[in-house]
């Protein structure tokens, strides 16, 4: 299973991040999110620890999401990755590694999550998300 | 077809008033493809809105409201939307103008970007020498550019050039968030990446010999455009709002979760001009220090050099502004997202892409009549950035501006070629478009000379 791909949006960014379960999606939506700020590697230096909540799954991939824009715009932190990911009843608890971001040379810088055409949802035994990022 | 460029799209279904799309068939082609007159019917839906729903010559899909998006709300019975306004909250353009002309910058092209490049901080991560408390950041939220006058930042004579003297009044710090000041308070004085540039510019043609006069602008002379926004802190103020729209009156009844909103006399409405307002004074302030630093290395280069405002517009922006309608009188809160204030006799600043000309204009009255005082933004995009990597090569890029005599800093090759001019619209039909409406007028056509994006 592919762990995400991008598709085609006039102006922004749009993705679509796949998973055995929810939190695997959730987990590679962020490694999207991560690929569209820089796509090489990033050195495991620093650990974050975060608590989220959502009022239904859409918001709480929103504010996951919004969460690793906050790190990256307030503390320069980039993620390289989750090390754990737990979901339960619209609560999101994860540990993300990463390094600051000043010691790469990157490429994008994400505005904002969007609610836009956003989805998450299971089809069969696979979770999809659907998220487009405003850059 | 009312008259030429102007498309109706009729009242329909839950639609309160129709859609207007200001485009020729040649714009209304890739306007159509891409779900933006979804977006124009979808906005029409909501309470309270006068007239139409609009959208301008370079209009492409965006979130909840389309992009080039122009709506007007009735103060007791209309909404405010975070969607109407971007998550870029006050971006906008500024135009400078300076006393040198092309014969100056010979031989020194070079050493001027360079300097340019080093001193303003573009791109991804590029935080500021700006540095500042978050008591004084509270002053910018609530003061924009009158605050930096006081900084050695700003000249009081900057004020009477830019949209709202710089400061928009009612604004206060307090509603904007924590979280908002802390994805800020690094980044006052950058440009950011994507579709943000300082370019210095050449003015190539003259329209407008009088107006031209009064502005002070002439052939051949140097001018710089500065594109940037409200930077993190004007994004997360419009994700803060908008969730907090969507926990007080829920998503059910949306056609787009993105067109959340709230009554404009509601608390939260009135909380949010309030954030939106000090995010855009934010944005103010953000051009100022990028104007100061151009100054310098302006000063550095060229020591005998005056670098002087044109004009600074808001294109993503709400507004209590007053319009006549149906021969009354009466306040409205208009919404524009990419879209250019465009009063009678007001400077009029358009971007062309990285490799193509830009315009000056000016506002005119039928704007004020017609779009709630409001004109294009730019070129518009028309690809996507996914299919500008795969389609386009940034070695024909590279050659096409170096045949222009167009020098290129850029912090990623991959903005750059996401930036091509393939992917927008033609600027000269966006300006074409404009001007046969009427909404407002050609002053002077400007082409770059000096590019410099994230």
């Amino acid at each position: 299973m592919k762990k995400f791909i991008f598709l085609e949006h006039t102006a922004d960014i749009k993705f679509q991040a796949f998973g055995k379960s929810l939190e695997k999606a959730f987990e590679n939506s962020a490694y999207a999110l991560k690929k569209t700020i820089y796509s090489k590697k990033i050195k495991k230096k620093l650990i974050k620890k975060v608590s989220i909540k959502g009022k239904d799954q859409e918001s709480l991939l929103y504010n996951f999401l919004e969460e690793l824009i906050f790190l990256f715009d307030s503390e320069k932190f980039l993620l390289s990755k989750i090390k754990e990911l737990k979901i339960e009843e619209n609560k999101l608890k994860a540990i993300l590694v990463g390094d600051l971001a000043e010691n790469y040379n990157l490429e994008m810088h994400i505005k904002a999550i969007t609610y836009n055409e956003m989805f998450v949802k299971k089809e069969k035994n696979k979770w999809i998300v659907q998220v487009v990022l405003d850059i | 077809m009312k008259s030429k460029n102007i498309k109706e799209i009729k009242k329909e279904g839950k639609m309160k008033v129709p859609g207007i799309i200001y485009a020729s068939e040649k714009l209304l082609k890739s306007i159509e493809n891409d779900k933006t007159t979804n977006q124009i019917k979808n906005v029409a839906e909501l309470p309270g809105i006068l007239k139409a729903s609009m959208a301008m010559p370079d209009a492409h899909r965006g979130y909840g409201f389309c992009i080039g998006g122009v709506a007007a709300f009735d103060l007791k019975e209309g909404v405010i939307s975070p969607g109407g306004v971007g998550y870029d909250i006050n971006c906008g353009v500024r135009l400078l103008k300076t006393n040198l002309t092309l014969k100056d910058l010979k031989g020194k092209e070079k050493k001027l970007s360079e300097k340019l490049y080093e001193k303003i901080p573009s791109g991804v991560g590029r935080g500021s020498p700006f540095q500042l408390t978050y008591r004084e950041l509270d002053e910018v939220l609530e003061k924009g550019v009158e605050y930096l006058i006081e900084k050695g930042y700003a000249k009081k004579e900057d004020l009477k050039h830019i949209e709202e003297g710089g400061r928009l009044k009612k604004s206060d710090s307090s509603k904007v968030s924590e979280r908002a000041k802390k994805r800020g308070i690094g980044q006052l004085g950058t440009l950011g990446s994507g579709n943000h540039f300082l370019d210095v510019q050449i003015v190539e043609e003259i329209f407008d010999k009088k107006i031209a006069k009064k502005w002070d602008l002439k052939k051949d002379q140097l001018v710089v455009m500065v594109h940037c926004g409200s930077r993190g802190l004007g994004h997360q103020v419009a994700s803060d709002y908008i969730k907090l729209m969507e926990e007080e009156y829920g998503i059910e009844n949306l056609p787009d979760r993105e067109l959340i909103n709230a009554p404009i006399k509601s608390k939260l409405g009135k909380d949010y001009l309030l954030a939106m307002n000090s995010a855009a004074n934010f944005a103010f302030a953000n051009r100022q220090i990028v104007t100061h630093w151009t100054r310098e290395v302006f000063e550095e280069i060229f020591p005998k050099s005056k670098v002087e405002i044109i004009y600074d517009v808001c294109h993503n922006i709400a507004k209590i502004e007053e319009y006549k309608i149906n021969g009354k009188k009466r306040k409205v809160c208009v919404h524009r997202k990419g879209a250019t204030r465009s009063f009678e006799n007001q400077p009029v600043l358009i971007p062309g892409s990285m490799g193509t000309s830009s315009y000056i204009l000016v506002g005119t009255k039928k704007a004020e009549k017609e779009t709630f005082g409001s004109t294009a933004h730019g070129a518009g995009r028309v690809m996507g950035r996914k299919n500008a990597k795969e389609n386009l090569s940034l070695k024909s890029l590279e050659k096409d501006l170096k045949n222009k005599k167009i020098i290129i800093k850029a912090g990623s090759k991959k903005t750059m070629l996401e930036e091509s001019p393939e992917v927008y619209k033609d600027i000269e039909e966006v300006i074409k478009v404009v001007e046969g409406l009427g909404i407002s007028k050609r002053v002077a056509k400007l082409k770059p000379a000096i590019v410099i994006i994230g």
